[in-house]
């Protein structure tokens, strides 16, 4: 079975150059998020604003008796890529796992409202978050939905969005909604891409819906692998920075300019996802995301957990890609 | 409030509104103007489905009557928390759904959030926090998660967290402290029809949410954190 769309195409040479490569790889998934931020752009392009030396931190979480942290937990600025000027953000999911507070937000708020202003080729989202930062809440739910409309602004003004996922925390809550409005999306297989985490639909519905100790299981429903046969993700690599700097170079090159939120875009989109919801009607036999990758023409469902990346990456079939894409 | 009771009060009848399930959709007039209306009832968990569902009238509107104003009828109590709608993408399913109300607005529909009943966290930001403008009657209730919960998931003792919510409005469900914040423009109160009335005619096309914050005193950092980004050199 082919790769169908020049992306996937593309990105199947990539990841099958990268599994080859002689370099020692860095983990993506194991850096921390300035780590990330200096193995992943251009040599010392990063010019960080807000940085930690300025303390802009939250303001709710002392009261709590809480540790701080001097950029709470978000680190922003305008960077090179490949010679071009981009802005990005990375989120460090070792503080409050990535949580999105008042402060947090607002950074991500104003970094895509200056896109709008001083137009970078693109602003690169590196996301390690459990979504809201719940020890503030109302405030976290607010930046969340204020993120999702800057990110729309962003796109309408035709600067590209692009979101990447394969640290720890993976991307969870109203950041795994944000993720889904931006114009692409880099995953590694070791990457989680999803809305309630395993552990919070356990609590809620019982081990039976959801055994968040199996850790099989929360891939297959929620990892890269996944996401990228259902067409949640548009690149799939491996857990290495280099891989994941490659991508985004790649999703530059493809998105000269957004693509363009239209009526039509959103119809082929929905079409998608009827599709996909469709496709499990039908009683399912055994494991859904098995059925579901079958039903999506992937036939050989059951190695896909064994395969390394750039196997994977060939297995994609137009089922999984909006008819307009 | 029953939705029954509110379509009585806004339109003058249920008239033109239909419930499939726990989906609520239809086209009323108001002041002999007609009006989409699309939203859920009886703390619907919103799911793939009930996403899709909602976001199937939005783009209808689109596509059918350009200009129409639409009304978002908010009553979730979040995001369905099953394994399967995670399979299927269920993030999606509601980026979809907050990028239809979105391109409604842009495309010069008037989008208006109303939380009649109950609103939280994922089912809240695809619907009224995306919409031009959010508002709230007296009786709702907002919130991500409630004090007992939050205390087991950020291990702080509930008394504290209690106590802190009557002085701080980022901990406490509740519509004053959305308001406070800027996440809720206003809560109608009198007759609501002329509420809705003055909520289409005032609804802003920019997003000020944190600038009402700022002023109302409930989030004071957000706006001035978002302005030293524009400036910082």
């Amino acid at each position: 079975m082919t790769a169908t769309t020049p992306i996937a195409r593309a990105n199947a040479v990539a990841a099958s150059a990268a599994s080859t490569s002689a370099v020692a790889a860095n983990s993506y998934a194991e850096c921390s998020a300035r780590e990330r931020l200096a193995q992943l752009l251009d040599p010392g392009s990063f010019h960080e604003w807000l940085p930690p030396a300025e303390r802009v931190m939250s303001p709710h979480l002392a009261q709590l008796g809480v540790p701080s942290a001097f950029d709470d937990g978000v680190a922003i600025g305008r960077a090179r890529l490949d010679g071009r000027t981009v802005f990005v953000a990375a989120q460090e999911g070792a503080f409050m796992g990535g949580g999105v507070g008042e402060v947090h937000g607002a950074k991500l708020v104003g970094l895509l409202r200056r896109a709008l202003r001083e137009r970078p080729a693109a602003v690169l989202l590196l996301l390690d978050s459990g979504g809201v930062r719940l020890h503030e809440a109302n405030a976290g739910l607010i930046a969340v939905s204020e993120v999702m409309r800057a990110v729309l602004d962003a796109r309408d003004a035709g600067i590209p969005v692009i979101a990447l996922i394969g640290a720890a925390n993976g991307c969870f809550g109203g950041m795994g909604i944000v993720a889904r409005c931006t114009d692409f999306v880099v995953m590694s297989d070791l990457g989680r891409l999803a809305m309630s985490g395993p552990e919070v639909i356990e609590a809620s519905h019982g081990v039976e819906e959801f055994d968040a100790r199996d850790r099989a299981l929360v891939w297959r429903t929620t990892g890269g692998k996944h996401r990228w046969l259902s067409g949640d993700c548009d690149a799939l690599v491996e857990d290495e920075v280099a891989a994941f700097r490659r991508a985004a170079i790649y999703a530059m090159d493809a998105l000269p300019t957004a693509r363009a939120v239209t009526l039509e875009a959103l119809e082929a989109e929905h079409a998608l996802l009827a599709r996909r919801l469709a496709l499990l009607d039908a009683p399912v036999s055994g494991d859904d995301a098995l059925a579901l990758w079958r039903r999506l023409g992937v036939e050989d469902a059951a190695s896909v957990p064994d395969l390394d990346v750039a196997e994977v990456v060939a297995l994609r079939t137009g089922a999984a890609v909006p008819e307009n894409h | 409030m029953d939705w029954k009771t509110l379509a009585e009060a806004l339109f003058g009848s249920d008239r033109g509104l239909t419930l499939d399930g726990e989906l609520l959709h239809g086209e009323v007039a108001l002041d002999d103007e007609p009006l989409t209306v699309v939203g859920t009832t009886g703390h619907a968990p919103i799911g793939v489905r009930l996403a899709l569902a909602q976001a199937r009238v939005v783009l209808d509107t689109v596509a059918r009557h350009p200009g129409r104003p639409i009304l978002l009828l908010i009553d979730t109590q979040g995001q369905q928390l099953r394994r399967r709608d995670e399979l299927l993408g269920i993030n999606r399913a509601m980026a979809h759904l907050g990028m239809s109300i979105d391109l409604a607005r842009r495309r010069g529909h008037r989008v208006l959030g109303l939380v009649y009943d109950q609103a939280l966290s994922g089912g809240f930001i695809t619907s009224g926090l995306i919409a031009d403008a959010c508002d709230a009657l007296p009786q709702a209730e907002i919130r991500v998660m409630r004090i007992p919960a939050m205390s087991r998931v950020t291990k702080l003792p509930e008394a504290m967290l209690t106590g802190l919510s009557r002085t701080n409005p980022v901990f406490a469900p509740g519509v004053e402290n959305y308001v406070a914040m800027g996440g809720v423009r206003r809560v109608w109160t009198g007759d609501l029809r002329a509420a809705l009335r003055q909520a289409l005619a005032d609804a802003p096309t920019e997003d000020r949410r944190a600038l009402d914050g700022a002023q109302r005193g409930g989030r004071r950092l957000a706006a001035a954190v978002m302005d030293r980004v524009l400036e910082a050199p």
